[in-house]
C-alpha cells in the first residue's frame, strides 16, 4: 500500500552482522530501527537484547535509526515497537547466541545441547573450560544469514527483561547535552524559517533593504513561499526571521470554514463511507432505544521541546540528524524532495523532546537541509513554540453517533456506531507524494500525499477502536472518511481511539443509568475476555478499596473508561474520581493495565501515568482554534495544557502476564480517561457533557 | 565561542567560575549559556517564559533565562544544571529524579530541578502544595508530573548534597 511493501525488518536485514556486533574492548553494539522518543523503548530493547544474547547488561551498546548502519524498522508508532522491534531484535540476538554457541560446542569437543551460555559465557557440561563471545569471534561469520532454527529464551530464564531497569538515556538528559537541539558541528549555523501565516497563503514580495538594515548578518534564502534565514548567533537567526515576517507581504486565502462546535462543519465536508462491522440483523425488538452524539477537536501535540534537525551536505552526501519516528521513510522523502539519489542521503537519529505522534520532526529535517545547502554551510534549525503550536499537523476532529437496544436486565442486543473523521495519518512517505512541509512552499512545489485510511488490520485511524470489543448481538459500524482535512491533520497518540473510545465509554456509562444497572456490571455482561474483565475488575477494585475522599464540601464523583489498544494491544481500565467547584478536577485515578509479559515494569507505569495525565488535559482543556483565515492557537496562553497543580493522585496496577506476547502501552490510556473523566462528571453533577473538551462553559451550557 | 571584538565583554559568574563574554547585552541568558558557554542543559521551550524549560538559578533566584537579558545576568552568580552535579557526582534533586525515574523524554527535567533547588534552598520542606506552587509556570507534556512531585519530596528529605 502506498508504495511501501511491509516488508519484516528481520526479512529485510537477514545477517547477524545487521543487528549485533562484537566490539574489540569486549561491549557488543546493537542495532535497530525504533527510535528513543522518551518512551523508554532504548532501554527495552536494550534488557531484550542482553536476555536473548546472554551477555551483561551494561556491556550493550544500543544503535538506532542510522540509515547508514541500522535496520529499516519503517516507523516508530502505533505502540508496536516492543511487539515488532522487540520481537525482530529477540529473533536476531537468538540467532546469533546460536551460532557462537554451535562454535562453542565445536571448539569444546562438546554435543550443542550440552553448551550454555551465561553471562557472556560458554561451558559445557563437565567441564570448567569457558570461552567468551570474543574468544569465539574469529570462528562465526556474522555476516551469514539467519537459520530461521534458533530457539528463543523462555521467558521464565529472563535476567534483565521484567526488571525495573533505570533509562539509560536519562542520566545525560538531566545533566547537559543529550538533544538534538544541543547537537554543535564546527562551522553550524543557526537557521529559521518564516512559515507562512496560513495554509494558503502565497509570497507576494518581501523588503529586502528593510531586512538587511535591521539583520545585515543573516542569510536569506526564499525559494517561492519558502522563506528561510541563517546566521551565526541563534538569537541573530531569530531576529532576522521576525525582520522577514515584518519585511514580507502575502496573499491569504479565506478558506477556513466558520468555526463552531465539530459537527458544523465536520459534517458538511465530503466523505467515503465505509461498513467496518456488520453483525446480525436489527430486528423490531423489546427494550429501549437510545442514541446520543460525541465530539472531539483537533488537537496539538505540544510538545515542550519544539522540532530541531541538523543538516550537512559534505563533499555531496548530506546528513541529517533527527528525531524522526520513521528515519528511512525520512531519507527517501528528502531524496525526492531535493531532487537527490537516495544513496547520497544519511539520517541520524539523534533524541528530540516528547514525541506523540506525526509532528514537526520530518518538516524540520527538510528545513535544515534547504537551509544547509543554500548557504554551504551546517544548518541546525528549531521551530518557534508559534510554529510548533500551529503547523505541526493535529489531532483530527471527530464526530460520534451512537445507538443501541438495550433490554430491562441490561442486555444490549443493538449497538450502531458511526463515526465522522478526517484523517489520522498523513505521515511523509504515507501515500504518493512528498508529505514534507516545505516542499509545498517551494517554487516548483511537490504535491501533499494523497491521503488513505490505514486499514484495520494495520489499527486503523479514524476507525481505531470504533469496533467495540463488547459482545453485542447485533452490531454496525460505519467510519465516514473526511478526505479533505481543513487543517493540517496526522497521527496524534492513539489516533482515532480516544474519539471513539471516549464515545462508546460514555455511552455504556449512559445506558447503565438510563436502565438502573452498575456501570461495572453493565460492562461485564458483555465482556467474554477474561483479560478485559480483569483489568475492569481490577480498576473498579482499587477505586472501592481506596480512602473515602475529604469531606470538603465539593460536589465529587468516580466514573470508568475502558477499551482494549485496537482491540489487538493493550487492555485498560481507568477509574476516575473528580470534584467540581468552580473548575472540573480530576482528583485521584486508579488504572489497571494487562500488557502481557512485561519488559519493563516501571517504564510501563510511566508510560500509563504520562497517558492518563495527557489525556486528562486534552479532555479539560485543548482545542485547537482558528479563524477563516488561519489557526489562532500558537501560544501557551491560547493553548492551555495541564498544570502542576491540577494533576491527581494516580494508581496503576500491571497485570503481568508472562505466558503473554507483550503488548506496547504508549497509547491505550487516553479513550478510556476521557471517559471515564466524562462518566465521573455526571456521577458528580447529573450532567452530561458530550463535546470535548470538557470546558466550564461546555459544562454549564449542559447544566442549563 | 563566537563573539564580536567590538562588543564590550560582560563579566559574570557561572556555576562558580568567573566569565566574560562579549556578546551584545541584550541577548537573551539563555542563548549565551547554550551557544557561547556550551551549557547546553538548559533549555528552549517557548522564548517567552511560558514553560520553564529554560530556568536557571540567577543569586540562587529561579529565573526563565529565556526572558532574562545578559545585562541583567551581569556581575550577578548564574547557575545551570551543569552547576549543581553530575552522572557520577549527581545533586540529590538529579539523583532523587533518576531514582523515582521522574522523567519521559526529560526535556523539561533541568528547568524543573533548578527551580525546585531554589525552592528548596528557602523552603527545605515544602509541602505538596508548595511545590506544585513552585512549578507553576512549568510544562510537562509527557505527564511525569506525579513522580516529578515525588523525586522533590524525598529529594527535601535528604541531607543536602
Amino acid at each position: 500500500m502506498s508504495g511501501i511493501a511491509f516488508v519484516s525488518s528481520v526479512e529485510l536485514h537477514p545477517r547477524l552482522c545487521d543487528w549485533v556486533r562484537l566490539n574489540p574492548d569486549r561491549t557488543l553494539s546493537i542495532f535497530n530501527g525504533k527510535v528513543e522518543l522518551g518512551q523508554g523503548i532504548g532501554t527495552a530493547i536494550a534488557q531484550i537484547a542482553a536476555d536473548e544474547l546472554e551477555v551483561p547488561f551494561d556491556r550493550l551498546i544500543l544503535v538506532s535509526g542510522d540509515t547508514s548502519r541500522c535496520p529499516n524498522e519503517w516507523w516508530t508508532s502505533a505502540s508496536i515497537s516492543i511487539e515488532a522491534g522487540g520481537r525482530a531484535m529477540r529473533t536476531a540476538c537468538a540467532e546469533v547466541r546460536e551460532a557462537f554457541r554451535a562454535a562453542a560446542a565445536r571448539r569444546l569437543d562438546a554435543a550443542i545441547d550440552d553448551v550454555e551460555v551465561r553471562l557472556g559465557w560458554f561451558s559445557a557440561t563437565g567441564s570448567s573450560a569457558k570461552l567468551s563471545y570474543w574468544d569465539l569471534v574469529a570462528e562465526v561469520d556474522l555476516a551469514q544469514r539467519f537459520s530461521g532454527t534458533a530457539s528463543l529464551k523462555p521467558p521464565g530464564a529472563y535476567r534483565v527483561v521484567g526488571r525495573s531497569v533505570p533509562r539509560r538515556d536519562l542520566p545525560a538528559k538531566l545533566a547537559g547535552a543529550a538533544y538534538v537541539h544541543d547537537l554543535d558541528l564546527p562551522g553550524l549555523l543557526h537557521g529559521r524559517v518564516l512559515r507562512p501565516p496560513s495554509y494558503g497563503a502565497r509570497l507576494v514580495s518581501i523588503d529586502r533593504a528593510m531586512v538587511q538594515s535591521v539583520a545585515p548578518l543573516a542569510a536569506m534564502v526564499v525559494d517561492g513561499s519558502f522563506v528561510g534565514v541563517c546566521a551565526e548567533r541563534e538569537e541573530a537567526a531569530i531576529k532576522a526571521v521576525e525582520a522577514v515576517r515584518n519585511a514580507a507581504h502575502w496573499t491569504e486565502p479565506v478558506d477556513l470554514p466558520e468555526p463552531g462546535e465539530v459537527r458544523s462543519w465536520l459534517l458538511e465536508l465530503p466523505r467515503d463511507s465505509d461498513r467496518i462491522s456488520a453483525k446480525g440483523t436489527f430486528p423490531e425488538g423489546d427494550g429501549r432505544c437510545l442514541a446520543a452524539a460525541y465530539s472531539k477537536p483537533y488537537i496539538a501535540h505540544a510538545s515542550i521541546g519544539p522540532a530541531c534537525a541538523v543538516a550537512r551536505l559534505k563533499n555531496g552526501h548530506l546528513t541529517v540528524w533527527s528525531h524522526t519516528q520513521g528515519n528511512f521513510v525520512l531519507k527517501s522523502q528528502l531524496a525526492r524532495a531535493l531532487g537527490m539519489a537516495e544513496v547520497d542521503i544519511t539520517v541520524i537519529h539523534h533524541d528530540g523532546a516528547g514525541c506523540y505522534g506525526h509532528n514537526g520532526a520530518d518538516d524540520v529535517a527538510l528545513d535544515a537541509a534547504l537551509l544547509s545547502i543554500a548557504v554551504g554551510h551546517p544548518v541546525q534549525v528549531v521551530w518557534s513554540r508559534e510554529d510548533e503550536l500551529a503547523w505541526a499537523p493535529f489531532g483530527s476532529a471527530m464526530a460520534i453517533d451512537l445507538k443501541a437496544r438495550v433490554m430491562a436486565d441490561g442486555r444490549i442486543t443493538e449497538w450502531v456506531h458511526e463515526v465522522y473523521s478526517t484523517p489520522h495519518l498523513t505521515r511523509p512517505g504515507w501515500g504518493e507524494g512528498v508529505g514534507l512541509l516545505a516542499a509545498w512552499h517551494l517554487a516548483t512545489p511537490f504535491e501533499p500525499p494523497v491521503v488513505a485510511n490505514p486499514p484495520l488490520a494495520l489499527g486503523g485511524g479514524g476507525d481505531r477502536n470504533a469496533i467495540p470489543l463488547y459482545e453485542f448481538a447485533t452490531q454496525s459500524v460505519v467510519h465516514h472518511f473526511v478526505k479533505a482535512a481543513p487543517l493540517r491533520v496526522s497521527a496524534l497518540r492513539s489516533l482515532g481511539a480516544y474519539g471513539n473510545v471516549f464515545a462508546i465509554e460514555s455511552f455504556v456509562d449512559e445506558i447503565s443509568h438510563t436502565v438502573g444497572i452498575d456501570a461495572v456490571e453493565l460492562r461485564l455482561m458483555h465482556l467474554a475476555d477474561e483479560r478485559a474483565r480483569a483489568v475492569v475488575r481490577a480498576a473498579a477494585g482499587a477505586a472501592t478499596g481506596a480512602a473515602a475522599p475529604p469531606s470538603d464540601g465539593l460536589a465529587r464523583g468516580r466514573g470508568m473508561g475502558f477499551a482494549r489498544y485496537k482491540n489487538s494491544g493493550a487492555y485498560f481500565a481507568v477509574v476516575v474520581e473528580v470534584s467540581v467547584e468552580k473548575a472540573l478536577r480530576v482528583e485521584r485515578a486508579w488504572a489497571a493495565v494487562d500488557a502481557g509479559l512485561i519488559v519493563n515494569p516501571d517504564g510501563l507505569s510511566n508510560q500509563i501515568e504520562g497517558g492518563i495525565v495527557q489525556a486528562i488535559s486534552w479532555t479539560l482543556f485543548e482545542e485547537v482554534r482558528w479563524d477563516r483565515e488561519r489557526v489562532l492557537t500558537r501560544s501557551w496562553d491560547d493553548y492551555p495544557i495541564l498544570r502542576f497543580a491540577d494533576v491527581p493522585a494516580i494508581e496503576v496496577e500491571l497485570i503481568g502476564r508472562p505466558d503473554q506476547p507483550s503488548l506496547g502501552v504508549g497509547e491505550c490510556a487516553a479513550g478510556p480517561t476521557a471517559a471515564a473523566i466524562a462518566n465521573a462528571l455526571f456521577d458528580a453533577l447529573g450532567v452530561r457533557v458530550r463535546d470535548l473538551p470538557l470546558t466550564p462553559e461546555r459544562i454549564a451550557r449542559s447544566i442549563q | 565561542m563566537r563573539s564580536g571584538s567590538d562588543v564590550d565583554p560582560v563579566a559574570l559568574t557561572v556555576n562558580g567560575a568567573s566569565r566574560q563574554v562579549r556578546v551584545a547585552p541584550g541577548t537573551p541568558l539563555l542563548y549565551v549559556l547554550r551557544n557561547d558557554l556550551g551549557l547546553k542543559g538548559t533549555r528552549f521551550g517557548c522564548g517567552t517564559g511560558h514553560c520553564g524549560a529554560c530556568t536557571v538559578q540567577l543569586d540562587g533566584k529561579a529565573v526563565q533565562s529565556c526572558d532574562t537579558p545578559l545585562w541583567a545576568a551581569a556581575g550577578r552568580v548564574v547557575t545551570t544544571i551543569e552547576g549543581i552535579g553530575s552522572p557520577e557526582q549527581p545533586h540529590s534533586l538529579q539523583r532523587a529524579f533518576l531514582e523515582q525515574q521522574a522523567a519521559q523524554c526529560g526535556y523539561c527535567i533541568n528547568g524543573i530541578i533548578m527551580s525546585c533547588k531554589a525552592l528548596l534552598e528557602a523552603n527545605p520542606a515544602p509541602t505538596d502544595r508548595d511545590v506544585r506552587r513552585a512549578l507553576e509556570r512549568h510544562l510537562c507534556r509527557c505527564g511525569a508530573h506525579v513522580r516529578i512531585l515525588r523525586a522533590v519530596q524525598r529529594a527535601a528529605a535528604q541531607p543536602a548534597s
